[in-house]
């Protein structure tokens, strides 16, 4: 199915994009697979075309700064965002999305209103996994994997805290069509996260009745959304 | 309810470096152009691999001071390398605090039967190997990570072209049978049936892969990623060539964009001499590295 869309569109004819200029690129693309959702590895503007959302994977937050400044990526992404699609950053794409990162370094792509912490836990030694709970998304907790992870230290006023760790520290937030954690969901068969994205991602996709530009009733088929 | 250093972590971070470029360093100021360039993480060293070659003799750990340098000097993961074997080194480094350990025939061997028992650490270890059953035993001994030996401080490709193929097509093979040849498979291997069956199972290793071992241009590294590898070890082909903050950054964007040859041209526009390399046939037999491990 065309990526423009009818008005009607079904979780197999969407596409999720994955931010691919390095790290767990192919554990995202697995997991969207295994949900039923089409991923598109992102390394150039180009890539961004009829993606309904995009994840930011886990890698080094420096190396992607100088690959998203490089290739030009930095404006498409914020105009995607601005567009409504979601987006989801883990561990190193949290750091990528933050307005804020402590030590003075510029963001990278501010669209996320938190400061946030690098290698906040430690060095890899002080690498851990955990139970977790995350509320939204049902009873069952996260099993999250933090490998020299980040922690957020501010939260802004429209961002909503997803998850703490046992001492209250935030791990995972959510503002809007942006989400981001510091752990690593695709590393533990869980799926529930890229579900949400995916579910974002249909709505952005299928405003539905008198939302945005409505295609005219006749014409569903052949018109833009 | 938390429990540091597991498998997962341990591994997940060799996952997080995928795609990248992990380079050797001998200073903190190395270092910094190394993350300046875009290295996902840095192998502290007190020479490189050529240089170790050139000097002879006994190579060893690094002083800890260097390594603690250049710890001090990044913000992204610092490799350190330990002999084969010689499991003090490797608790002197996990003591340190390094990010990984890196058990390589690079150094002078300190053991000629047994590596290092690997899960007897909290820090991960990468792992050299030349074929699927090397790299199933460093795996079964703890490594969460492996690479190719390739022929270090040669700038030539050429070993870890066939090292990387060998695996990639032994692991092919396995795909191939049927469940009751895994059985002979894993002894000719010399490897453990469990391991066998599993790259069996998934058609690959349960490890991330990287290539390592000559090279010195932006399309050494696009060739790697190309044949199969998950990313790129760079050791002397940096801080030998000309202008060592442009090649860093040029084999960082070519590993990048590994499948765009035009990209590849682009950023290899231009870069100065490469190191100068050394062709197999001019070292003899036991100044060889990669036949170090067993």
């Amino acid at each position: 199915m065309p990526s423009h869309g009818d008005g009607c569109r079904f979780m197999d004819s969407m596409k999720i994009g994955v931010l691919a200029l390095q790290g767990a690129v192919a554990e995202h693309v697995a997991v969207l697979r295994a949900i039923g959702v089409e991923p598109v590895e992102v390394r150039l503007p180009a890539h961004l075309d009829g993606v309904d959302g995009l994840i930011i994977p886990g890698g080094e937050s420096t190396t992607m700064r100088r690959l998203i400044e490089r290739w030009g990526l930095r404006q498409p992404i914020i105009d995607l965002a601005a567009r409504g699609a979601p987006l989801f950053g883990t561990c190193a794409g949290m750091i990528v999305l933050a307005r804020e990162i402590v030590g003075d370094e510029a963001p990278i792509l501010p669209l996320l209103d938190i400061t946030v912490e690098r290698n906040a836990f430690g060095r890899q030694l002080d690498s851990f996994e955990a139970e977790l709970a995350v509320p939204v998304l049902g009873g069952t907790p996260v099993h999250a994997v933090f490998i020299r992870a980040p922690i957020v230290d501010r939260v802004g006023p429209d961002v909503d805290v997803m998850a703490r760790l046992e001492d209250g520290r935030v791990v995972a937030v959510r503002q809007r069509n942006v989400i981001a954690t510091a752990f690593h969901p695709e590393l533990a068969g869980e799926t529930r996260f890229h579900r949400l994205v995916a579910t974002m991602a249909a709505e952005h996709a299928d405003p539905g009745e008198g939302v945005g530009r409505r295609p005219h009733p006749t014409r569903r088929g052949q018109q833009g959304r | 309810m938390t429990e540091t250093s597991t498998w997962a972590t341990k591994k997940g971070l060799a996952q997080m470096l995928k795609g990248g470029v992990i380079m050797d360093v001998v200073t903190p100021e190395q270092a910094k152009i190394a993350e300046e360039a875009g290295a996902v993480a840095v192998m502290a060293l007190e020479r490189v691999p050529a240089d170790i070659r050139a000097a002879g003799g006994v190579a060893r750990m690094s002083d800890p001071a260097i390594i603690v340098g250049i710890m001090e000097a990044v913000t992204i993961p610092v490799m350190a390398k330990a002999r084969i074997g010689h499991f003090v080194e490797a608790q002197v480094l996990e003591a340190l605090g390094v990010d990984y350990i890196d058990e390589s025939e690079v150094l002078t061997p300190a053991d000629e039967t047994n590596h290092i028992d690997k899960h007897a650490f909290k820090v991960p270890f990468v792992c050299g190997c030349r074929n699927l059953g090397e790299a199933l035993r460093r795996i079964n001994e703890g490594a969460a990570m492996m690479r190719t030996k390739g022929e270090a401080g040669t700038g030539n490709i050429v070993e870890a072209v066939r090292q990387l193929r060998d695996v990639l097509a032994e692991i092919r093979r396995l795909q191939g049978m049927r469940q009751d040849e895994l059985f002979v498979a894993a002894k000719e291997l010399q490897a453990p049936y469990e391991l066998v069956r599993d790259v069996a199972a998934n058609g690959r290793l349960p490890v991330v892969n990287f290539v390592a071992g000559g090279i010195a241009t932006p399309a050494a590294a696009a060739l790697g990623m190309q044949l199969g590898a998950e990313g790129v070890f760079v050791g002397s082909g940096i801080f030998k060539s000309e202008d060592p903050a442009r090649m860093a950054n040029a084999i960082v964007q070519a590993t990048t964009h590994y499948q765009d040859p035009k990209i590849i041209a682009e950023v290899s526009k231009g870069l100065g001499a490469p190191m100068r390399g050394l062709a197999m046939e001019a070292i003899p037999e036991q100044e060889r590295l990669a036949v170090r491990g067993w």
